[in-house]
């Protein structure tokens, strides 16, 4: 309709000012420039992660792989945790145009409504945000570098090599095992049986975990016993080379930095998008409240909100993709 | 033809104003909207959790979908949730042709020059 409109217009109608060449508010242009170029951070960010990716000479770790857990639950869960972060952001987008809908229609109670329950699902997606920072930096149990070859027999039978400079990981099982033998008061020990490993604590009056629990299930050093002391020297020896978890300058996860960098920067970047969204909505949530858009006759400034959180979403299906999936 | 793009007293913003049928049309596309995006992300996260990664042609095939499945779902949350479908199509144009045409170059700059030392390992072998 527009571009018709334009057609029949003069050379001093189209040039002469006065008028928004796209018909929308000078404000909501710059708000869709304003997220163009932050769009282009974004791309560039996943694309220099594809780049340290796909020229990286050491192994890659699945990121499916690594964000496997969920709160308050053993066991391994797949994809399953971020799967609900992005849920949790999608209902967000939805209530956010449910609020810029009621906007135009100059409800007020329906635009606070659906402006609360979004603030109230960014605030979700922050704490989880803040679960899977926390679980990241701290780790599984770990792991350790093999000093020498082992020949490893795990619980199906089949016989693995593992070299010297090989990581062997640990989960909180053991971990914790550990812990109670740096006290003192704990003996473990790794015996190696017929295709069957087990981790004997003898503090806690013989309790046998049964190693095929652990991330190690398939570790059985070269002798048939290895003392927990041992194996406890190898570790605090290698503690340099050694990490739980990660942070800027070590990483259980790979042997290489860029991982953990990419997490923490993309995923922080994306985090703080979302606070600021959260923080702008609670400030425009109230100046809603105060009747600011009443008086000014429309609910724009919800719209362009709405630009933002929307924005927020987007990257974040963009991060779901090329971070965790692929 | 009468103008109506003219600036008075903000009236693009006044514009935007619908009534009670209209937001019920817009409301269910909304919620049509949200399921598709909820399927999506559901059938990415089972064939994430089924499907082995690895060199094989399965794998390349299911991450060729998923970056499909995600530019529809990006699709529908611009075009939809952002409205940017129904403004004009010089302003759609303005925002996604300069983004198109960065990002494609940048991803096959990036990724050609991050896959040359596989290309000089393999000439060595």
């Amino acid at each position: 309709m527009s571009d018709e409109t334009n057609k029949n217009m003069s050379k001093e109608a189209l040039w002469g000012g006065g008028r928004s060449p796209f018909g929308v508010t000078y404000g909501k242009m710059m708000m869709w420039f304003f997220l163009v170029s932050d769009a282009l951070t974004f791309g560039g960010l996943l694309v220099a992660y594809g780049f340290s990716r796909a020229s990286s000479t050491e192994p890659w770790p699945i990121a499916e792989q690594v964000f496997r857990a969920l709160p308050g639950l053993d066991g391994e869960y797949p994809l399953i945790y971020v799967a609900l972060m992005t849920f949790i952001l999608i209902i967000s987008s939805v209530t956010m145009v449910l609020a810029v809908e009621a906007g135009h229609r100059n409800d007020r109670s329906s635009v606070l409504k659906w402006m609360g329950l979004t603030i109230i699902g960014g605030a979700f997606f922050l704490g989880s945000q803040a679960w899977e920072w926390s679980h990241f930096i701290h780790g599984g149990g770990g792991g350790f570098l093999l000093e020498h070859p082992v020949t490893v027999e795990g619980d199906d039978g089949i016989t693995y090599q593992m070299q010297a400079g090989d990581v062997v990981y640990m989960d909180h099982h053991f971990g914790h095992l550990m812990e109670q033998h740096l006290n003192g008061n704990a003996q473990v020990v790794l015996e190696a049986g017929h295709g069957h490993v087990s981790l004997t604590d003898h503090s806690d009056h013989g309790h046998v975990v049964e190693l095929h629990e652990l991330t190690i299930n398939k570790y059985v050093a070269g002798e048939t016993h290895v003392e927990g002391f041992k194996m406890y020297e190898l570790w605090e020896s290698r503690s340099d080379s050694y990490t739980f978890g990660a942070n800027l300058e070590e990483s259980e996860y790979a042997q290489q930095q860029a991982f953990s960098d990419f997490f923490f920067f993309i995923t922080g970047f994306h985090g703080f998008h979302v606070f600021s969204g959260v923080v702008i909505n609670i400030i425009i949530f109230f100046m809603v409240l105060k009747g600011v858009m009443d008086k000014r006759g429309h609910y724009e400034m919800v719209e362009k909100v709405g630009l933002y959180w929307h924005f927020v979403d987007l990257v974040w299906v963009f991060v779901f993709t090329f971070f965790y999936l692929i | 033809m009468e103008r109506d793009d003219l600036i008075v007293n903000d009236s693009y913003a006044l514009n935007a104003h619908h009534d009670d049928a209209h937001g019920k049309i817009l409301r269910k596309k909304v919620y049509f909207v949200t399921i598709l995006l909820s399927l999506i992300t559901a059938v990415e996260v089972a064939m994430g959790v089924m499907f082995k990664r690895g060199d094989t042609f399965t794998w390349t095939a299911i991450k060729w979908t998923f970056v499909a499945l995600t530019l529809v779902k990006a699709g529908y949350i611009v075009m939809s949730f952002m409205h940017l479908g129904d403004e004009q199509k010089n302003l759609r144009n303005a925002v996604v042709a300069p983004y198109v045409v960065f990002i494609l170059y940048l991803t096959y700059i990036a990724l050609t020059e991050g896959f040359a030392n596989m290309a000089i390992d393999n000439l060595m072998h």
